[in-house]
């Protein structure tokens, strides 16, 4: 922790309306403490002492959400250990116990979602006043109560002597951005459930809200599917083992929820499908050498009827799985070989008047895929393959920017808004890729929305997103390769811009805030030499 | 993917271990990936000097395998070493067999292998002492129904010979603990094989340094370079100068080595066959010192006043000899090895150069401006008093490129990525024995499988005679604190430091990538099984992943 006076402080407006005694002091232990930085915030040097033992959540009277709200319930449980780190008895008072000056976090939502999931739509704003002895927390939604409850979190610190305080605050605090995305890949490196449960709750701590989960690839198939459940026996690392079964993505879903998470399902193909050619005979595209089949496989086959009854069946299920109005179709880096192989691929090719161009076959999978999803009233993303050899997508298609210079990416942006499609960045931010020193820089100072385009195609841009992909990747290494340096992208795509351009301003905070992700048990590496008060206690 | 179930049918043939392929390489080589395949030796990392494993099979059965001391072993009972080795690598084989209830199955499974007899053949095993850098680590293993016999000179050969009879054993398809008919007889390459870490830039809790010690023993690492203060912290707690860890460590209570620490330290590591060398660096590298002895480093000069910052240790007064010698004297009686390392390394002159004080005192010696001769006073001073303590020293390369007296059993640490081998030449030229580090910095990273980087450096390829290769007694990983603490040690380390720790152990023709890849890859699964977090090489699986976060 660093020692800061706060300059830019204004007084809280119902000060006269205080009767407890303040704390006042002039060399608080008081950083900027909100990670991500909240779009208005403003505090005092008049602190409050915090006592676990005197602390309480409370519904506001004319607040829809009331006690019973399920979702708000177990935030408060959850935040309260956060809150009060050294504290055994980690569970909040009820509200009917008696105590002489209980500090009271006053919560008051407007629609209560209690029961309901995260979507691509809803508000994540708030409002927070800590003042006269109290916070008063305001949101439209659940979704922003629990965004404001981290903030709060975060605003709490403790002295030397293990003393709580709070200082006097005012936040007004909405997203950037919407979609804010963290992929993992379960394919290449199967995860353990606890890993993956692990980044959700960090993920809160950083105001992530879409789990991107990519889930199969060409290395394993660990989606156990009751509609086939020869996928997973034979094309996961293990089929026991080394498997998602229905529980485990209901806990996932679940955990995500609670947090205020979207899980987006990517199922990709046609290419990067080896692992499920293994439990689905006659869905890949047999390559040839010559005039006989090699025995290898490729992308699925786009000239078989049965390859889209089979995709049907599946994101039939998928979509129920997954409660999301979102789900991931892939479509990226399909190789083109196989398919010119194939004799029966060249004749449907022939057929359907696609002369030589594989990109057009491979618009007519794509396109096919779409239609199936629309027709489950699913919207569809996709990698930006499928822009780039196609015009004819559904308007509302998302696609998904990962590859390209600085200059390429830019272009991208521009061309896919130009077009009227939204879009999500995730190039700037393949954290996988691992470098000497502090490349949480490189993070931090991505521009999303610099590129030529007008206002109506900015607000095309509807977020970006941190890929892990796994090729070097498992429980091992997960969390200190991810955090802090997911962090970088959390700030860039929830705070503005302009408050936090500056890397030399971000770095004590970063800093500050990696040592209260350690606190709270997450890996996270360190960004340069110094300590934490608290060291990670594992291995 | 450690002991696969088509292990054992692999093994056609009778395969000695002699690879004679010698690959052509250089730096600028595009890392191919390895194309997955499995090893004929199995899971054994650092691939022994001499192997020769048969399509026999023996069973193990946890209930009634015991490993115990041969009859006319010169150690016994009372050598707790051996004893605490025998109980660590029973668990390690069957801990997750035992788990399963199998050892309640009694005779059921037939046992075809019942014992491994541990053999020390000479007549003191060194069972009580510490290990030193001319210690006897070979062995001699035959593995045989109903017995195996590991036959070693000392206790360490017999340390590194349990670890490898442990790397022998797999599961058969049936999930039954299987042995092959086995011969080995194995002895280091390369007698110092160390790994550096350093808890001055970041901390490192006790727990992470001995799980660390652990997987150095899988590994045969057999020295911990105790990088243990630098310029961030001081974190060792000094009887002496309790003042230096008070004022110099991040934390004076959180953030410091104890002396009970540390002992716990020394016998954790020597229980595993492992040194323990500190490096107490300087005159550079000491800003934590200063915070704790006041005018130990010299004060920098803003014009014709001191600015406030300090420089390197204060080589011009008697002072700072005192407390050299008084701080060296409590290391000496601290670390048992034979070595110190005192470091020497990067010290920046602009300091020295400003105190006028210094000036002075250069000109009084006749060092004109050449600022390296200072260096070399202090060094030569500091050298003396260590000498006098009865202990060796390890010094980093710039001691001997500047030109220091230095005793003739000194090990001079090559480091500077520039001119490895016109550095090797010259050191062992004059005489000196040296340990390489240069090719092996783990704390800098790079995407992909960067291990065959450090795999295929060779410590040998300078031009020298026999005798100045003779010299060249090891090498060392090190990984600098900078970016590491807790969080992320443990997996940047392994199985990135295991490349070198079979180039350090094994044959110098031991370097087909391919053979390496499957074995490391298994390899690393069983350090991800025993608890260690050893990140993956590449894509794949282990049967059991990691079950911490």
């Amino acid at each position: 922790m660093e020692e800061k006076t706060i300059s830019n402080s204004r007084r809280c407006y119902k000060q006269w309306l205080c009767f407890m005694v303040l704390f006042m002091s002039f060399s608080v232990i008081y950083v900027d403490a909100v990670w991500p930085m909240p779009q208005m915030i403003s505090s005092s040097m008049a602190r409050y002492t915090l006592n676990p033992r005197e602390f309480i959540f409370q519904y506001s009277s004319g607040s829809s959400a009331q006690p019973g709200c399920s979702l708000l319930d177990s935030a408060f449980e959850r935040y309260f250990p956060l809150i009060f780190t050294d504290y055994r008895a980690a569970r909040p008072r009820q509200h009917n116990e008696w105590f002489r000056f209980p500090f009271t976090v006053v919560v008051h939502v407007e629609r209560a979602e209690c029961e309901g999931y995260p979507d691509a739509d809803s508000s994540e704003s708030y409002k927070l006043s800590v003042c006269s002895g109290q916070a008063a927390l305001r949101a439209e939604t659940v979704w922003g109560a629990l965004r404001g409850l981290e903030s709060f979190s975060q605003l709490v610190y403790q002295d030397d002597f293990g003393e709580y305080f709070v200082n006097e605050t005012e936040i007004e605090d909405f997203p950037r951005f919407q979609f804010r995305g963290i992929l993992l890949d379960t394919s290449r490196h199967y995860l353990p459930l606890h890993a993956i449960l692990k980044t959700l709750d960090a993920m809160s701590y950083n105001k992530f809200n879409v789990f991107h989960w990519h889930i199969v690839d060409d290395p394993s198939f660990p989606y156990q599917s009751s509609t086939f459940p020869d996928l997973s026996s034979k094309g996961a690392f293990h089929p026991s083992t080394h498997v998602y079964t229905q529980i485990d993505v209901k806990r996932v879903i679940a955990h995500a929820r609670l947090r205020g998470i979207r899980v987006l399902a990517e199922f990709d193909s046609p290419g990067h499908t080896q692992s499920w050619g293994k439990g689905q005979p006659g869905l890949l595209t047999p390559c040839y050498k010559g005039t006989v089949p090699s025995g290898t496989f490729g992308p699925v086959n786009p000239a078989n009827s049965s390859s889209y009854k089979f995709m049907t069946h599946l994101f039939k299920e998928v979509t129920s799985v997954f409660p999301d109005s979102y789900v991931h179709l892939g479509g990226d880096e399909v190789d083109f070989t196989c398919w010119k192989s194939n004799p029966d691929v060249r004749g449907f090719m022939l057929k359907m008047g696609f002369g030589t161009d594989y990109t057009k076959l491979e618009s007519y999978y794509m396109e096919n895929m779409v239609n199936i999803t629309k027709g489950l009233n699913k919207t569809a993303i996709v990698w930006q393959d499928v822009f780039d050899y196609h015009e004819k997508i559904p308007v509302d298609t998302v696609l998904h920017i990962w590859k390209g210079s600085p200059g390429q990416i830019q272009q991208e942006l521009s061309s896919i808004t130009l077009a009227g499609y939204r879009v999500i960045l995730a190039a700037p931010w393949y954290i996988n890729h691992i470098d000497y020193g502090q490349d949480w820089e490189k993070y931090y100072t991505i521009q999303p929305l610099n590129f030529t385009g007008t206002e109506q195609q900015k607000k095309l841009v509807i977020g970006g997103e941190v890929c892990m992909w796994g090729e070097y990747v498992d429980a091992t290494n997960l969390s200190p390769r991810l955090w802090p340096r997911a962090s970088a992208a959390g700030e860039r795509l929830w705070s503005d811009e302009k408050m936090t351009s500056s890397v030399i301003d971000a770095f004590p905070r970063l800093v500050d805030f990696r040592c209260r992700l350690l606190r709270r048990g997450i890996q996270a590496e360190p960004l340069f030499v110094g300590h934490c008060r608290h060291e990670y206690q594992g291995i | 993917m450690f002991a696969t179930l088509k292990f054992a049918a692999l093994l056609l043939a009778v395969v000695v271990c002699w690879a004679t392929q010698d690959y052509d390489y250089n730096d600028a080589e595009i890392d191919e990936e390895p194309t997955l395949g499995d090893s004929p030796y199995g899971s054994l990392w650092p691939l022994p000097q001499k192997v020769q494993i048969s399509t026999v099979v023996f069973k193990l059965s946890g209930a009634s395998f015991h490993i115990f001391d041969a009859k006319a072993s010169s150690s016994g009972a009372s050598c707790r070493l051996l004893q605490n080795a025998y109980r660590r690598y029973d668990e390690y084989i069957f801990t997750s067999s035992r788990k399963q209830g199998q050892n309640k199955s009694k005779k059921a499974l037939a046992s075809d292998m019942s014992e491994l007899q541990v053999w020390i053949t000479s007549a003191d095993s060194e069972c009580d002492s510490y290990p030193s850098v001319t210690s006897d680590e070979s062995y001699k293993l035959s593995v045989d129904s109903p017995v195996a016999v590991l036959k070693a000179p000392k206790v360490w050969g017999a340390l590194r010979g349990l670890e490898t009879f442990s790397q022998l054993v797999y599961k058969d398809e049936y999930g039954a603990k299987s042995i092959n008919r086995t011969d080995i007889h194995d002895f280091p390459r390369f007698a110092h094989r160390g790994l550096l870490l350093d808890t001055s830039r970041h901390f490192l809790p006790i727990k992470v340094i001995l799980a660390n010690l652990e997987a150095m023993a899988w590994n045969k690492f057999n020295v911990f370079h105790w990088h243990i203060v630098d310029d961030p912290s001081f974190p060792y707690l000094s009887r002496t100068f309790p003042q230096l860890s008070q004022h110099g460590a991040y934390h004076p209570y959180t953030h410091v080595y104890t002396p009970s620490d540390v002992k716990m330290i020394i016998e954790f590591a020597r229980l595993r066959g492992i040194r323990v060398v500190p490096e107490f660096d300087t005159p550079g590298h000491t800003q934590s010192w200063g915070k704790g002895q006041k005018d130990l480093l010299t004060p920098c000069y803003s014009g014709a006043s001191p600015s406030g910052s300090f420089g390197p240790v204060n080589p011009m007064l008697n002072t700072t000899y005192d407390f050299m010698s008084m701080f060296f004297k409590e290391v000496n009686t601290v670390f048992p090895d034979a070595y110190v390392h005192l470091g020497g390394d990067e010290v920046d002159f602009s300091c020295w150069k400003s105190n006028p004080d210094i000036q002075k005192f250069m000109e009084q010696q006749g060092f004109g401006t050449d600022y390296s001769k200072l260096e070399s006073f202090y060094i030569q001073r500091l050298l003396d008093i260590v000498t006098t303590t009865n202990k060796g020293y390890m010094i980093w390369q710039e001691v001997f490129d500047n030109g220091v007296k230095l005793k003739s059993d000194t090990v001079v640490h090559v480091w500077m990525g520039n001119k490895v081998e016109e550095e090797l030449q010259k050191v062992t030229e004059a005489g000196f024995t040296t340990i390489l580090s240069a090719p092996w910095y783990l704390d800098y990273i790079s995407y992909g499988q960067d291990w065959q980087k450090f795999y295929r450096a060779e410590p040998l390829s300078f031009k020298g005679t026999d005798a100045q290769k003779k010299l060249v007694i090891g090498g060392e990983a090190c990984l600098w604190g900078e970016y590491v603490d807790a969080t992320n040690l443990t997996p940047r380390l392994w199985p990135r430091a295991s490349a070198v720790g079979e180039r350090l152990w094994s044959d110098r023709d031991v370097r087909d990538l391919n053979d390496a890849y499957s074995r490391l890859a298994k390899h690393r699964c069983r350090m991800v099984q025993r608890g260690i977090p050893a990140e993956p090489l590449f894509t794949g699986y282990c049967a059991h992943e990691y079950k911490g976060v």
